[in-house]
């Protein structure tokens, strides 16, 4: 029993520090683990990665505030777009067939993986001009680089794009249960335009909020176990922890290089699922 | 220029203090959890019968109480859950002292849609 608490908390620091680093919340290394080398069935891993996505998102969180990376307004604003979502998303899960929902969100992880893929040479964006309401709202800031030793100033466009892709990412957590970082960073990155590492710090910042929302209900219902969620939230506390901190010494080249195949990954995994293919 | 100075200096108001807010709920349930898990470590037994743990408020609150290691590390769990909701209320403080009224607005919004969710999920 300890030793398999312990396995779960190696692997459980490895989750936390690559969600930290990309922006992710874990759950994609986290499921697979729990089921895969552990046996642990599906319903109690899905618990246990919600718990990996608020520890991944908390954990980070504190250092990516502290060295002023995460953008707490773009955050706090594109919430009201994710736990809208969210909401959405849980009442439709019984209308709409979930098949098809995959599909169209799986392809169009694809489509952002190949616009990341045209970004891979660029370390920070170029001149971007400020969205209205982005000026409106105010989300403009700046970050230290700190592979780059020096201040980046940025700009925000497209914030209904923005604003929007947010809202699909809100549906999805909602329906499936999962923090679905890959679409809040796609949201940043792609469509505002926003630094790179600054799209990771925020959707790691935003992540808990959505990921809290199913987590509540999850536990009460019994898809919480303690004695696996317990060594997953310690894990990747400690991984976060120091995920964060790595994450600020790499180059955002390397970071978008580790990220495209995640991406790719995951949008497959989805367009197979939404097709009905069993393995 | 000078006002712009003083704008960057709120927000890194704002930061420290929600990053601290974070930080609080992270040590705090962290310690829960691990206290539950040495407990658990130590009886070998999570303190309820078979494999079973409670899923209840009230019943995880009585085991806790009994210090039983599962019913410690799912309030430990909860109260990790509820860090990042206690984020978003710090920020409608932490915005209301900077007379920052659009993210007073956007925050509470956030803080409602947020408990309602809680409301449609039961």
């Amino acid at each position: 029993m300890t030793i398999l608490a312990i396995k779960i908390l190696l692997i459980s620091i490895f989750a936390g520090g690559l969600g930290s680093i990309l922006g992710l919340g874990g759950g994609i290394i986290v499921t697979p683990a729990l089921t895969l080398l552990f046996g642990i069935d599906i319903q109690h891993a899905i618990g246990a990665s919600l718990i990996s996505v608020i520890a991944t998102s908390s954990g980070a969180a504190i250092a990516y505030l502290r060295d002023r990376i995460t953008n707490i307004r773009v955050g706090m604003f594109l919430e009201i777009a994710t736990t809208v979502g969210a909401i959405t998303g849980a009442i439709i899960s019984g209308l709409i067939p979930p098949s098809l929902l995959y599909i169209i969100f799986g392809v169009l992880l694809l489509y952002s993986a190949l616009a990341m893929i045209k970004k891979v040479k660029q370390e920070v964006p170029g001149e971007v001009v400020a969205h209205k309401l982005a000026q409106v709202l105010k989300l403009q800031g700046s970050y230290y680089d700190k592979t780059l030793q020096k201040q980046i100033p940025y700009n925000v466009s497209n914030v209904y794009g923005g604003f929007g892709v947010m809202y699909g990412a809100g549906v999805i957590s909602g329906l499936l249960g999962i923090g679905s970082g890959s679409f809040k960073v796609m949201a940043m990155d792609v469509f505002m335009k926003l630094p790179l590492k600054v799209s990771s710090a925020t959707s790691n910042f935003m992540m808990g909020v959505t990921g809290a929302a199913s987590a509540g209900i999850y536990l009460f219902r019994g898809d919480i176990h303690p004695a696996t969620a317990a060594p997953v939230a310690l894990g990747v506390l400690i991984g976060s922890t120091i995920g964060a901190r790595i994450m600020q010494r790499l180059k955002s080249k390397t970071i978008r290089k580790l990220f495209i195949p995640v991406l790719i990954y995951v949008a497959l995994e989805m367009i197979v699922q939404g097709l009905g293919v069993k393995f | 220029m000078q006002m712009e100075c003083k704008k960057d200096n709120d927000l890194y108001d704002i930061e420290t203090f929600v990053g601290r807010s974070l930080q609080l709920g992270v040590v705090i349930s962290a310690t829960v959890i691990v206290v539950g898990m040495i407990l658990f470590i130590a009886s070998g037994e999570g303190g309820f019968p078979g494999d079973t743990y409670p899923t209840s408020f009230s019943t995880i609150w009585q085991g806790v109480l009994a210090l039983k290691p599962y019913a410690i590390i799912l309030l430990g769990l909860i109260l990790l859950i509820c860090t990042p909701i206690f984020r978003v209320g710090i920020s409608i403080l932490v915005f209301f002292k900077e007379k920052d009224w659009l993210y007073v607005g956007i925050s509470f919004i956030v803080f409602i849609i947020l408990i309602s969710s809680f409301i449609f999920g039961k």
